[in-house]
C-alpha cells in the first residue's frame, strides 16, 4: 500500500525515468563488476540475486502473513534436490531446466503445505520452533536416505549436476563472443535476474491483490479477520506455499549453478541468514527485503576480504580466523540492529508509524 | 527385554538432563512469555568452561580425586553462567520488552551465534574430551547394565528439580516468581522488584544449564562447541510436551523425551524393517514436538493454550 502512494506521488515522467536508469543499471552492472573486480564478485552478486528470491519468497511469510518460520531453508532444499536427481548423472536422468525448476517449485510448495497444515493453529515462537524442527527433519533426512536405497546420496551430496541449457547455449561453459570470452557468471547473471524480476513482481502483485489484504488482515488480528469471512485456514496454506514456490524456484537455480549440493548448504544457519535478511532489511516492504539480501549477501564477502590483509596490516599476524571474525560480526550486527533500529534498515512508511508509537507509548 | 529395559534407562538419563535443560526454558517463558533461544548456548559454556577448569587443575599437578574436580569446575562454572544468563537477559531481552516479539528472537539468535563463535575463538571448532577421571564402572539392573556416574546423574538432577519446586513453592524469591508470571504489573504493585525477578529466573536457569552442560560432558565423554544447539531444542521439546510454562511439567516432559527417543532409537530399525536405522534418533523430538502442538498444545501438565505464544 505504502509504496503504491510513494509510487503514485512521483509523476509519470519520473517513473519512466527511474525505470529506464535501474534497467540500464542492472543490464550493464555484470561488466562493470565482472571486468573491475572479476568474476568471483560477479558469482557473489549471482548469489545475491539468488537470496533476493529466496528473501522474497520468506517475506511473504513472516513479512506479508507475520508467520514466524525458522526453517524456509528446508524448502529451498527441496528445490535444489529435486532439480539436481532429475539433472545429474545419480540417477541418470536428464530433465531440461524448464521441467525441472517448476517441478522443484510445485513440490516446494506441496512441502510447504505439509508444513503448514499441522501448524495451523501454531503463532509466534512456538511456530518458529516447529519450522525449525522441521527444517531439521528435512536435513536428517537428505543425510541419511542413502541407505539402504541410496536416494539423495547422503552427507556427500550430488554431483556434476546439469548447468541450464537454453537451445545449444549451456550456461556451464563460457560464451565467445566476437573475440570476448564471458564467463559462465555473465549467463546465470541474466538468467538469474529475468527470474527475480518475476518474483519480484509476484510478490508485488500479491501484496496489492486481495490475498495481500487478506494477509495483512490476519496478521493483525486473526480473529477479526475471520469474523470478517476470511478463510484463515486456506490464507496461511497459500502463504506457506506461495513462500515455498519462490524458496524452490531459488533451489534449482542454486543446484544448477553450483553444480553440487549436499545437506550441508541447507542448515539452520542460512535459515537465520534470509530471516535477518527480511528483518534487517525492513520487514514485509519489498525495496527493504531485497536491499537486506543485497546487503548481507555482499557484507560477509567483503568483510572476508577485509579481515585478513586489516589484521595482517594493523597487528602483522592473524589474530582471529577471517571466518571466525566474519560470524562474530554477522551476530552482533543482529543484535546491535535489533536494538537499534528493530524496524530494519528501509522499512515500510506503516511499520515505521508503528514502531514510533511504540517508542512513544 | 533386556533391551527394552536398557533403552529405559539410557532414556532416563538422557531424559533427566532434558529435564533440568527444560527447566531454564520453562522458567523463563513462565515469567515473560518469550522463549530463550540461547539457552543451549549457556549448555555448551557450562560444559566448556568445567572442562577447563577441570584439566587446567589437572595440568597444575592438583591431585585430587575425580569428583571433586569436576565439583570445583562446577563451582567456576555455575556463577560464570550464570552471569551469562544475565547478560543475555540484559542486552537481548531487556530493551525490547515492549518491541514485537520478533525483535528478542532476533537478537537472542545473533548472542547465540556470537557465543558459539566466541567459544571457536577460545576452545577450537573441534570436540573437546572431557579428562577421564570419573569412574566407568556398571552396575547390573535385571540384565541391564548403567554406569555409576549415569546412576549420579539421575540422583542429582532429581535432587535439585526437587529443590527447585520448594524453593518455588516456599521462599520469597520462589512467591515473587510466582507472582511475577501470573501478572507482572500487579506484582510490581505488590512491591516485587519485576526486573530483579526476571534477572533471577535467567540466572536460575543458567545455572540448572551448566550443570545439564556437565552432565552431557560426562555422559558423551565430550564437549563441541555446537552442541547446545540439538540439546536446547530437544529440552524446549520436553518444555513443551510437558506444558510450558509449567516446572513439574517439564520435569514430566524431560523424562518422558529421554526415553521415547531411546527406545526409538532402539526399535526403529525393527519397526521398519531396517529401512530407517538409529541415526534419525534426532527426528523423535521434532516429531513429538509436532505431534505434541497439534493435538495437545498445552503440554501434558499445562493449563494454558499455546495461544499465548
Amino acid at each position: 500500500m505504502t509504496m503504491a502512494l510513494e509510487m503514485n506521488k512521483l509523476d509519470t515522467n519520473k517513473k519512466v525515468g527511474l525505470f529506464l536508469v535501474s534497467a540500464i543499471v542492472l543490464a550493464v552492472l555484470p561488466f562493470v563488476v565482472g571486468g573491475l573486480l572479476g568474476n568471483s564478485w560477479l558469482r557473489i552478486i549471482d548469489f545475491a540475486l539468488l537470496y533476493v528470491m529466496l528473501a522474497l519468497g520468506l517475506n511473504i511469510v513472516v513479512g506479508f502473513a507475520g508467520l514466524l518460520d525458522l526453517g524456509f531453508i528446508a524448502f529451498y532444499a527441496v528445490g535444489a534436490y529435486t532439480f539436481a536427481l532429475l539433472g545429474s548423472p545419480h540417477f541418470g536422468i536428464h530433465l531440461p531446466f524448464y521441467i525441472t525448476i517448476p517441478l522443484g517449485a510445485l513440490v516446494a510448495a506441496f512441502f510447504g503445505i505439509l508444513l503448514g497444515t499441522p501448524v495451523l493453529r501454531l503463532k509466534g515462537d512456538y511456530l518458529a520452533i516447529v519450522t525449525l524442527g522441521f527444517g531439521e527433519i528435512v536435513r536428517i533426512f537428505m543425510n541419511n536416505l542413502n541407505a539402504p536405497i541410496n536416494i539423495t546420496n547422503g552427507p556427500q551430496g550430488i554431483n556434476l549436476i546439469d548447468p541450464v541449457k537454453v537451445g545449444g547455449l549451456s550456461f556451464g561453459k563460457s560464451l565467445e563472443i566476437a573475440g570476448h570470452s564471458f564467463n559462465s557468471v555473465y549467463l546465470y547473471y541474466y538468467f538469474f535476474l529475468a527470474l527475480t524480476v518475476l518474483v519480484v513482481i509476484m510478490a508485488w502483485r500479491l501484496q496489492h491483490s486481495r490475498i495481500g489484504r487478506a494477509w495483512v488482515a490476519m496478521r493483525e488480528d486473526s480473529i477479526a479477520a475471520a469474523a470478517m469471512g476470511l478463510n484463515i485456514r486456506n490464507i496461511k496454506l497459500l502463504a506457506f506455499s506461495l513462500g515455498a514456490l519462490s524458496g524452490g524456484v531459488a533451489g534449482g537455480l542454486f543446484a544448477s549453478f553450483q553444480g553440487f549440493i549436499s545437506p550441508e548448504s541447507f542448515g539452520l544457519l542460512e535459515s537465520v541468514m534470509i530471516l535477518a535478511m527480511i528483518v534487517l532489511g525492513g520487514m514485509g516492504h519489498i525495496p527493504g527485503v531485497i536491499l537486506g539480501a543485497v546487503v548481507l549477501t555482499v557484507a560477509p564477502e567483503v568483510l572476508r576480504d577485509v579481515i585478513g590483509p586489516l589484521q595482517m596490516h594493523t597487528f602483522g599476524r592473524m589474530l582471529i580466523d577471517p571466518e571466525n571474525a566474519r560470524m562474530l560480526i554477522f551476530g552482533l550486527a543482529l543484535v546491535v540492529m535489533m536494538l537499534l533500529r528493530p524496524e530494519g534498515m528501509w522499512p515500510s512508511k506503516r511499520r515505521k508509524a508503528e514502531f514510533d508509537d511504540a517508542k512513544k507509548g | 527385554m533386556d533391551i527394552f529395559l536398557q533403552q529405559i534407562l539410557n532414556g532416563l538419563v538422557l531424559g533427566s538432563i532434558y529435564a533440568l535443560i527444560a527447566l531454564g526454558y520453562t522458567m523463563v517463558y513462565g515469567i515473560m512469555g518469550l522463549i530463550n533461544f540461547a539457552h543451549g548456548e549457556v549448555v555448551m559454556m557450562g560444559a566448556m568452561v568445567t572442562i577447563t577448569v577441570v584439566t587446567s587443575l589437572m595440568g597444575a599437578g592438583v591431585n585430587l580425586p575425580g569428583p571433586i574436580l569436576v565439583l570445583i569446575g562446577l563451582v567456576i562454572a555455575i556463577p560464570a553462567c550464570a552471569l551469562l544468563g544475565y547478560t543475555i537477559e540484559r542486552v537481548a531481552y531487556r530493551p525490547l520488552r515492549n518491541a514485537p516479539r520478533l525483535a528478542p528472537l532476533i537478537t537472542a539468535i545473533g548472542l547465540s551465534i556470537v557465543l558459539q563463535q566466541v567459544a571457536i575463538l577460545i576452545w577450537g571448532r573441534n570436540y573437546i574430551p572431557f579428562p577421564s577421571i570419573l569412574s566407568h564402572d556398571t552396575v547390573e539392573i535385571f540384565g541391564a547394565s548403567i554406569t555409576v556416574l549415569q546412576v549420579m546423574i539421575i540422583v542429582l538432577c532429581l535432587v535439585i528439580m526437587a529443590g527447585l519446586l520448594i524453593m518455588v513453592e516456599k521462599t520469597k524469591l520462589g512467591r515473587a516468581m510466582r507472582a511475577t508470571s501470573q501478572n507482572p504489573g500487579v506484582a510490581s504493585l505488590m512491591g516485587v522488584n519485576v526486573n530483579t525477578i526476571i534477572s533471577s529466573t535467567f540466572m536460575l536457569g543458567s545455572a540448572l544449564g551448566a550443570i545439564a552442560g556437565v552432565m552431557v560432558a560426562t555422559n558423551y565423554d565430550q564437549a563441541h562447541y555446537y552442541m547446545g544447539f540439538l540439546i536446547g531444542l530437544k529440552a524446549f521439546t520436553a518444555a513443551v510436551l510437558g506444558g510450558i510454562g509449567n516446572l513439574g511439567g517439564a520435569v514430566a516432559g524431560g523424562i518422558l523425551l529421554g526415553i521415547i527417543e531411546s527406545l526409538g532409537a532402539g526399535y526403529i530399525g525393527t519397526l521398519t524393517g531396517g529401512f530407517l536405522g538409529s541415526h534419525y534418533q534426532d527426528i523423535f523430538a521434532f516429531m513429538v514436538l509436532i505431534l505434541v502442538l497439534i493435538f495437545r498444545p498445552s503440554g501434558l501438565l499445562g493449563e494454558k493454550m499455546a495461544d499465548r505464544a
